[in-house]
């Protein structure tokens, strides 16, 4: 791996007598992608959001781009480069699907105190390419609270990409998606990631969909990583099969 | 959806409606043009009112501001000895964007029925020490507001409603553009943002905190133009303005109109003006019970208010 963009460096998480992080440290170089595997309540989502700023670690830090942050907040991060989704897309409902765009796109711009339209005619240009890149256009006008699961997940993930991070962290990008989409849906999201240098962490429960995208993979159990390394190599580890995939020797 | 180029398209509406209201002045009796002078300047307030609901916030103190503006007019004119309307409007502007830099930061901070309840209370101590201070403030009696000049010039007394009109229109003009443009920019989606979805606004690097206290301020700045505007038109200042039933009617009118569009809380105030009047003057003993039948019926049938009549008509033609 090439200098890391993002470290974790022994952090820390309990919940009453459930420890979530337990010593956690990892790191991550630009332009992986990363599939966090466990089964639930392994820590993994706390893991992301301690990494996010959306819980507080107990103990440990985050080291991005060498630097140490010992408690991020989600703007914290967002200002450093650290983007995410969520397991149930977190979108503005009442909105069509091109106003979320342009109101993403106007904050990474820095537009947040502007009186300026946001309907300008480039930034519709600019939102329009946006919802292309993610097969969203054809529904660029219609309100959010009528878009399936699979397209709310994708328009979540669109919104992180449009601020351009170095980080991107997905929280279950395919759960609640049928099992037909989940395979369009993680092509397209991954297609539009190829094209740059993100390092891309997503959550997943699907193993075929760890295996067919991620090109390293963590493996969680009881707030701690067992196990770390190429996707297959990890898929194939003993302990993960038995502790993660339910799977026991021999079976 | 097409490309909004600029503010000139907003300008131009809302100057086709101030035109309009220009022309029909003349053509007014007495006290109708009375009842739209104060129920256009008192549907800035409700304007304010409904950018909060935009936001996700309920107000029940919005009445503070109206007070606030409608007092600092009548200060002016017997501490300073100002007499321009402009100059006294521009202070009852002032005065609320002050209070509200004071108290917004804490207020912005509360959400749900806690921001309704901290602001009903703000409100309710500067009712009690406009109440309480007789000396300064003239109590519960309140204070006379002597005629102001406008542009420099003395109305006659049969010439002064119709010079408040003109006033009011212009002023009405303007906060009607200035909100027109706030809710077409990001900082107006923005607040709308804010009511759908906190968390993804600070994912996507905003304070919901900065959104929340700039919408407070916006609408703190046109409900103090309100109650400054009501102290002229009216010419008598007093504390029921900041008491809870006056923010109570600037929600009823929001309510009444909608919050979809800067347009729709001038529809609901001045229906409900018009109804308030109307009833209490045919019906003096239940004319309250008329007004919570039309509220139900609004509710009942058009949950969105008023404005969404206009807005299914527009999409049918559309169509």
């Amino acid at each position: 791996m090439s200098e890391p963009i993002l470290e974790a460096v022994g952090l820390r998480k309990r919940f009453g007598a459930v420890v979530a992080c337990d010593d956690i440290s990892v790191a991550f170089g630009a332009g992986e992608l990363v599939g966090v595997v466990g089964p639930n309540g392994a820590g993994k989502t706390t893991f992301v959001n301690v990494v996010t700023g959306y819980v507080t670690p107990d103990a440990g830090h985050i080291r991005y781009r060498g630097r140490e942050h010992d408690a991020l907040t989600p703007r914290g991060a967002v200002a450093l480069g650290i983007a995410r989704s969520f397991q149930h897309p977190q979108l503005y409902a009442s909105l069509s699907v091109l106003e979320n765009a342009l109101i993403a796109l106007a904050v990474k711009r820095k537009e947040h105190a502007s009186w300026q339209p946001l309907k300008r005619k480039w930034a519709l240009d600019e939102g329009h390419a946006l919802l292309e890149r993610f097969a969203l256009d054809e529904v660029a006008n219609t309100e959010v609270s009528q878009l399936p699961e699979g397209r709310r997940k994708v328009l979540d993930i669109a919104l992180s990409f449009a601020l351009e991070p170095s980080v991107l962290l997905l929280d279950e990008p395919t759960s609640g998606v049928s099992a037909r989409e989940k395979f369009a849906l993680m092509d397209t999201v991954t297609g539009v990631l190829a094209q740059t240098e993100m390092t891309v962490l997503f959550i997943e429960h699907d193993m075929e969909i760890v295996e067919r995208y991620a090109h390293r993979v963590l493996a969680f159990v009881e707030g701690r990583i067992i196990a770390d390394g190429r996707s297959a190599d990890v898929l194939a580890d003993a302990r993960v099969r038995e502790l993660v995939l339910g799977i026991a020797e021999g079976a | 959806m097409s490309a909004d180029s600029g503010h000139a398209r907003r300008l131009l509406g809302v100057a086709i409606l101030v035109a309009i209201l220009a022309l029909l002045g003349p053509r007014l009796v007495g006290w109708t043009q009375f009842l739209l002078t104060v129920a256009l300047g008192e549907s800035l307030a409700v304007i304010g009112v409904a950018l909060l609901m935009r936001a996700g916030l309920v107000s029940f103190g919005q009445g503070l501001f109206s007070a606030a503006g409608a007092y600092a007019v009548a200060y002016a004119m017997r501490l300073w000895g100002v007499h321009e309307a402009f100059v006294l409007l521009a202070v009852a502007i002032v005065t609320s964007i002050v209070l509200a830099a004071v108290i917004g930061p804490l207020i912005c901070r509360y959400r749900q029925i806690f921001f309704a309840m901290i602001s009903l209370a703000f409100s309710m101590v500067l009712y009690s020490i406009l109440l309480k201070f007789n000396a300064l403030t003239g109590g519960s009696d309140g204070m006379e507001v002597p005629a102001a000049t406008v542009l420099g010039f003395h109305a006659s007394a049969g010439g002064l409603a119709a010079s408040y009109y003109y006033l009011t229109l212009a002023w009405f003009g303007a906060a009607l553009f200035a909100t027109a443009v706030y809710c077409a920019s990001p900082v107006g989606y923005l607040a709308r943002a804010v009511r759908d979805n906190e968390i993804r606004l600070e994912y996507l690097g905003a304070s919901v905190r900065d959104v929340t206290f700039r919408t407070y301020l916006f609408a703190a700045a046109l409900t103090g133009l309100s109650g400054g505007l009501f102290a002229l038109s009216v010419g008598h200042v007093s504390p029921t303005l900041a008491y809870w039933t006056k923010s109570g009617e600037f929600i009823f009118a929001a309510l009444l109109g909608g919050t979809s569009s800067p347009f729709a809380p001038v529809v609901g105030t001045v229906v409900f003006e018009s109804l308030n009047s109307y009833l209490s003057a045919s019906f003096p003993n239940v004319w309250q019970m008329a007004l919570g039948v039309v509220m139900l019926a609004i509710i009942l049938l058009l949950p969105r208010g008023l404005w969404s009549i206009y807005q299914t008509l527009a999409a049918r033609r559309a169509r």
